[in-house]
């Protein structure tokens, strides 16, 4: 049976005549018809493809376009941004005062860097629960060995960092190696560690920052002179109009589709605007915290990472489709422990923000709503839950919107059982948004 | 037609503990040839498939690639060979953009950083030569249609230049353009000399493209057939089983009697 003798069969090439081509069956017009293109006409590009006008006009459509298909970005988290700053500012209008909006900024720094790093974690999909009490656990640490047992400053400043990256290395094991699912191993860290945290202030609970050390130091700062501030808004916007003009320039070198000129110069006013509004702001009162200085190059570092290199490459692939990552020979494991590492060394850098700021390591380090609003600033700035989708920017937003609430009520004098419930709803409404974008995307075929 | 023989398979056997799920199996793909590999449920065509790419080790017989016996044993290894496999599944990331998906786990770097325009550049280089037509390289794979996906998957298949690309059941879940988008591109393959192994269970689109077909029955050949001299009919008969006749049946019986 093996072997086939050719003619055998009757009427000679009874093949051709017998079998039905799916060709015969193709539709020859309609709307999905194929569009007889010249092989030179541009083949790659679908005619059904809706492209984008140049110039503001063409911005507009398109910005219209992806809200109506899900894509919603950034978006609601900048109203929501606007509506609580009108709200609090209408109520209260030593809410929008400088002195106000510039210690806001110093604030959010302790819970941005910890939702930064949970960023990290929300791109694989998984999350982290103990971010709060690892970053407890770093301020404590750091405090007991400079204040207790005289170690140098520096020294223990690396021993914290390093701590916090050992703690995600250990998470990450139990996770990727053993197969622990990402809460419970987190879940149950955010116990253990807690302990080891008290176990580390011992018997007094409470360890006081000297003030005069580098951690104190990095968030007491601030850059009294007009020219730091402003300084740092023409080096940002400098740095953003060099980086779109040589990447313009590249693209137009290679022929293949570049930034429009009125785009970049659209994007880089409305830069501008944005980044001398804060610089002003800043002004108005002491001047630009280091503490936001620090916070912003560490977003801008890492969303270097995310977008611009294998790494971060791979890290999207891992939220998007672990088995296709996987046959594409990324080895998942390492992803996934050192994610959950920078995770928590993030939380250290903010545990140790946080421990300037009220000046002293305590056994309430890490508690309180600490974890919630952490988690809560990275989803409201717009980093999915599910995995695959996100920005370090959205830690800034995030962070901006949590401590926002906060200090709009503490100026109005609201307890903290109200306090709890509204951020509570506002977390909520931001996982709703997540969700229902997401719901839209896929009806959009976008997700 | 066909060129030199790349790659191919002398009695190749694989057993899974008491399954016997492939016996002796002979299968020759030259350069610009298309062969199509089908069989029934459970004839042995994803183990076969599994075997070349090294996901599955054969426990008899040898692989040859280009003349000489070469042994695979990750899929890695046939990679480097030249074998690429686009599975059934396609293992896109949805998040990501038809470029990241093409160059995934092989991503071109200028000082160490991402190198998007290059990236990009040859994205939309391969995709011409195969004369896909895509919307953009730059969204996301979750906005294509399920037959853009499959030709973004098979055109990731060929970023490493692979002599031999074998693809599994490509036609499964598509529509009628769809189908035809991916037939169109196999033969594109075969006119670029790849040497392409295609399973698919459609008898119309195996017919459409083929040059050969070898059938699978039961884990063993059960007929190479030049599509120039067969029809539809009889290579149904062999998948099926339904050529056996008495005197089929008695010499199978005889074999396994005397052995």
């Amino acid at each position: 049976m093996s072997d086939h003798i050719p003619g055998n069969t009757p009427g000679g090439e009874p093949g051709r005549d017998r079998v039905p081509l799916p060709e015969d069956s193709m539709p020859t017009g309609g709307v999905n018809a194929p569009v007889p293109v010249a092989p030179e006409a541009t083949p790659a590009v679908d005619p059904r493809l809706i492209v984008r006008q140049e110039g503001i006009k063409g911005y507009l459509a398109e910005f219209r376009r992806r809200v109506s298909s899900g894509e919603l970005g950034s978006l609601p988290v900048v109203v929501a941004l606007i509506v609580i700053w009108v709200v609090f500012g209408s109520l209260n209008s030593s809410f929008l005062s400088a002195q106000n909006l510039s210690n806001l900024s110093q604030q959010i720094v302790g819970t941005g860097m910890i939702a930064l790093g949970v960023v990290f974690v929300l791109l694989l999909g998984e999350i982290d629960l103990s971010v709060a009490y690892v970053s407890g656990l770093c301020a404590a640490l750091f405090a007991v060995l400079n204040v207790n047992n005289g170690v140098n400053q520096w020294v223990a400043l690396l021993v914290a960092l390093a701590s916090g990256a050992a703690v995600g290395v250990i998470h990450g094991l139990f996770f990727a190696k053993v197969g622990v699912p990402a809460f419970v191993v987190t879940l149950a860290g955010n116990l253990g560690w807690n302990g080891l945290m008290l176990q580390v202030l011992g018997a007094t609970g409470t360890v006081n920052l000297s003030g005069k050390d580098i951690v104190s130091r990095l968030y007491t700062t601030i850059y009294g002179q007009q020219i730091a501030a402003y300084g740092a808004a023409v080096i940002g916007i400098a740095l953003f109009v060099i980086a779109s003009l040589v990447d313009a320039a590249r693209r137009k070198a290679a022929g293949v589709p570049y930034r429009p000129m009125t785009d970049i110069v659209v994007r880089t006013v409305v830069l501008a605007i944005i980044a001398f509004l804060a610089a002003y702001t800043l002004n108005q009162y002491k001047g630009l915290p280091l503490a936001l200085l620090i916070f912003l190059i560490f977003i801008v570092v890492l969303d270097f990472v995310l977008r611009r290199t294998t790494y971060g490459r791979k890290v999207f692939a891992l939220g998007g489709n672990i088995e296709g990552a996987r046959r594409a020979g990324i080895d998942v494991a390492w992803i996934r422990i050192s994610v959950f590492s920078i995770c928590s060394t993030m939380a250290a850098v903010g545990g140790l923000f946080l421990a300037a700021q009220i000046q002293s390591a305590s056994q309430t380090s890490g508690g309180g709503n600490l974890l919630m609003n952490s988690i809560a600033a990275a989803v409201i700035g717009g980093t999915s839950l599910f995995g695959g989708r996100g920005k370090t920017w959205s830690a800034l937003l995030g962070a901006l919107v949590i401590g926002s609430i906060q200090s709009g009520m503490n100026i109005e004098g609201l307890s903290n059982a109200i306090q709890f419930m509204i951020t509570g709803a506002v977390l909520l409404a931001a996982v709703v948004v997540d969700s229902l974008a997401r719901r839209t995307q896929r009806a959009a075929g976008r997700a | 037609m066909a060129g030199e023989t790349v790659l191919a398979l002398r009695g190749v056997s694989k057993r899974f503990g008491a399954v016997q799920a492939l016996t002796d199996i002979e299968l020759e793909v030259h350069a610009g040839e298309v062969v199509a590999l089908v069989g029934d449920n459970g004839a042995g065509k994803s183990t076969l498939v599994k075997a070349i790419a090294g996901v599955h080790q054969p426990d008899e017989g040898v692989i040859e690639w280009q003349g000489r016996p070469v042994t695979i044993h990750r899929p890695q290894d046939a990679q480097q060979l030249g074998i690429a496999t686009v599975y059934q599944d396609l293992a896109l990331c949805d998040n990501l953009d038809v470029v990241a998906n093409l160059f995934l786990g092989r991503e071109i770097r200028r000082l160490g950083i991402l190198d998007e325009v290059a990236m990009e550049k040859r994205s939309r280089g391969l995709l011409d030569t195969l004369s896909i037509r895509i919307p953009s390289v730059r969204i996301p794979v979750a906005s294509l249609s399920g037959g853009q996906r499959q030709v973004v998957a098979i055109a990731r298949a060929l970023i490493g230049s692979p002599k031999v690309v074998m693809l599994d059941e490509p036609t499964a879940a598509l529509g009628v353009e769809q189908t035809a988008q991916v037939l169109d591109l196999v033969e594109r393959l075969r006119e670029q000399d790849h040497g392409v192994i295609l399973i698919s269970h459609n008898m119309a689109d195996v017919m459409a493209v083929a040059d050969t077909v070898a059938v699978l029955r039961l884990g063993r050949n059960n007929g190479v057939f030049d599509k120039r001299y067969t029809n539809q009919e009889e290579i149904i008969s062999a998948i099926t089983g339904a050529t056996d006749n008495a005197v089929t049946r008695r010499r199978a019986r005889g074999q396994e009697g005397s052995q």
